[in-house]
């Protein structure tokens, strides 16, 4: 449709299969710790590329394409909604922190399921563990993948179906060669893209509308509640837009592909490089985005699929070329969610179940092959699934959040504070996480108006806790186990 | 293997701690704001640089409080320590 945003999006794309090549050769130099270099990246990130990995494995289509969309239609209300996610640049490195590092070193951990195994040392632990990694993962994957080609066809006036078919194409030809670093290094490009393009497409939109104080006039004209906290039709109460704190805040720090980054940085300094760097770029991308899906109404009145919001307004308001540029953010922050989730799918499936009880003793060329294999057939699959997507892009994505930070929050948290947790707390909390979850989010909605994560992550804590109580005695042997790796025996 | 408890994980959980406390400043302050300048009629807003004044306090103005008492907590108080442990790490 419109070759002058179509070349500057493949250019962009380009450069990253660049970088995907280059870390892939180096990577194939170190033979031994192909797992380590595959799914972590040797734990080599420094801060800057900690934070922006961070942000661009978290801040996906649901920031870029979906939450503005809805910004679109709620007003300010959603943007207030947002802004809780500027919790989840510091409180996960913060929290999880420098005991986490630590033994996930002592662990020998690459994954989060590595970590859970070495803090719980139970296959039924493990096992659940993988299965709901791969299960809401790949519901994540999917809704990544949706907003990747619904982004791909609004540009080129390609039909659904080829647009995905171009955005699989090469997300899978990158991870499948690059690994983490791969994914780790162009994650960086990426989140400084993202910043750029905000940045660039807030100025022209704010420009486009007639100044800001312009824009509010237009939208109080439309309708009032627009500018209130409470959204276009008065409906985000402040329990319900609160109770985003957890799922888009604190609760993050059980979501896996956030974890198994806060155990990849090189030294401390990092880390603190990173939150530092990660706290200002989240909640500058997540406050600008956001606002210029509320400012693009006036401008662009009448949008139906919220989806199409953004890449219609940088259409709008800036020359082709620019838009192409500025296009290529939302791009990027998608390809690099699907690159990430994609590589932890398949380490789940590899690592986590494969060689942990299929085949414990196969060998490293074995291992290899099937790291390639495996993410290859999920990403056909992932493809097969999104050819048909359900149109709620975003309830598919938060579905997803919530039902693995439901699952993980409480083993990993309380695993790393609190000494007499131990494998029977870790399974329950997960079963009843994962279960109060699903029933609440299928039969309810939305609980007492909050949103359904809320109940089952105190849910999941209480069974935690009390079953590790109530089980104490039983496992007296785990526990000097672990006072013995916490060295405090 | 270390016979008493490690001096790293005291600090990690100071810092842990400092972490939760962000948090709830963070959301008091922009709880407070949106809903106590925001639950009155449109009419009534005040603007600040064209913006609601709930919006102004509450979203931009509690980005940079957090954001500047991140750099301030992680430069004064969180300590640089080795990730790996000494004599048993798994990899040099």
């Amino acid at each position: 449709m419109n070759i002058a945003v179509i070349i500057p999006l493949v250019v962009f794309l380009v450069i990253i299969f660049g970088v995907g090549f280059l870390a892939s050769r180096s990577l194939t130099k170190s033979d031994q710790d192909f797992m380590q270099d595959y799914f972590l990246g040797g734990r080599q990130l420094g801060g800057f590329i900690l934070a922006m990995t961070m942000i661009a494995t978290y801040g996906s289509a649901s920031s870029f394409i979906g939450g503005p969309g809805v910004a679109y239609n709620e007003g300010f209300g959603w943007v207030l909604l947002a802004m809780a996610q500027v919790a989840s640049g510091y409180f996960v490195l913060m929290i999880l922190g420098k005991k986490f590092a630590i033994m996930a070193r002592r662990y020998n951990a690459v994954t989060l399921t590595d970590y859970l195994k070495g803090r719980y040392q139970s296959k039924w632990v493990v096992l659940i563990a993988a299965f709901s990694i791969i299960i809401f993962l790949f519901s994540a994957m999917a809704a990544q993948w949706v907003g990747g080609a619904r982004l791909i066809e609004s540009l080129t006036g390609l039909n659904y179906t080829s647009a995905l078919f171009i955005f699989a194409l090469s997300v899978l030809i990158y991870v499948v060669i690059g690994g983490f670093k791969a994914v780790a290094l162009t994650d960086m490009i990426q989140g400084v893209v993202m910043v750029g393009g905000t940045l660039i497409l807030l100025i022209a939109t704010i420009i486009a509308g007639g100044g800001i104080t312009n824009i509010m006039a237009d939208l109080t004209a439309e309708n009032p509640s627009l500018i209130t906290p409470f959204g276009a039709e008065d409906s985000l109460t402040p329990s319900y837009v609160s109770s985003f704190w957890i799922l888009v805040g604190v609760a993050v720090v059980g979501l896996p592909q956030v974890t198994v980054r806060a155990m990849s940085y090189k030294s401390s300094r990092a880390m603190h490089r990173a939150l530092i760097i990660g706290t200002f770029v989240v909640g500058f991308i997540m406050l600008n985005m956001h606002l210029i899906g509320v400012f693009a109404r006036p401008i662009l009145p009448g949008i139906e699929v919220g989806d199409t919001v953004i890449p219609l307004i940088a259409l709008e308001v800036l020359p082709a070329w620019v838009a192409g540029v500025v296009l290529a953010a939302p791009m990027a922050a998608i390809m690099s969610t699907v690159d990430s989730l994609l590589l932890l799918v398949s380490s789940s499936v590899v690592k986590d179940i494969y060689v942990n009880y299929v085949k414990p003793d196969a060998s490293y060329r074995r291992i290899k092959r099937m790291s390639f294999g495996v993410t290859a057939i999920l990403g056909i699959l992932v493809f097969l699934m999104a050819l048909n997507p359900p149109d709620l892009l975003i309830w598919l994505n938060l579905f997803a959040f919530g039902g693995l930070e439901a699952t993980f929050i409480w083993p990993v948290v309380m695993g790393l504070y609190w000494k007499t947790g131990n494998k029977y707390g870790a399974l329950s909390s997960m079963v009843v996480g994962i279960g109060s979850y699903i029933i609440i989010d299928v039969f309810y909605t939305s609980l007492f108006g909050l949103h359904s994560v809320f109940f089952p992550v105190i849910l999941s804590f209480i069974a935690y806790v009390t079953i590790s109580l109530a089980t104490k005695n039983l496992a007296l042997n785990d526990y000097s186990e672990q006072q013995k790796m916490e060295g405090s025996l | 293997m270390p016979s008493q408890e490690d001096y790293r994980f005291k600090i990690a959980n100071r810092e842990a701690l400092i972490g939760v406390g962000l948090a709830v400043i963070n959301f008091v302050w922009w709880f407070a704001f949106a809903y106590g300048l925001g639950s009155r009629p449109p009419e009534e807003y005040s603007y600040i640089l064209g913006l609601p004044s709930w919006f102004f306090y509450s979203c931009i103005g509690g980005f940079v409080l957090i954001a500047a008492l991140v750099t301030f907590v992680v430069k004064v108080f969180f300590v640089e320590v080795p990730l790996e442990d000494e004599g048993r790490g798994d990899r040099s």
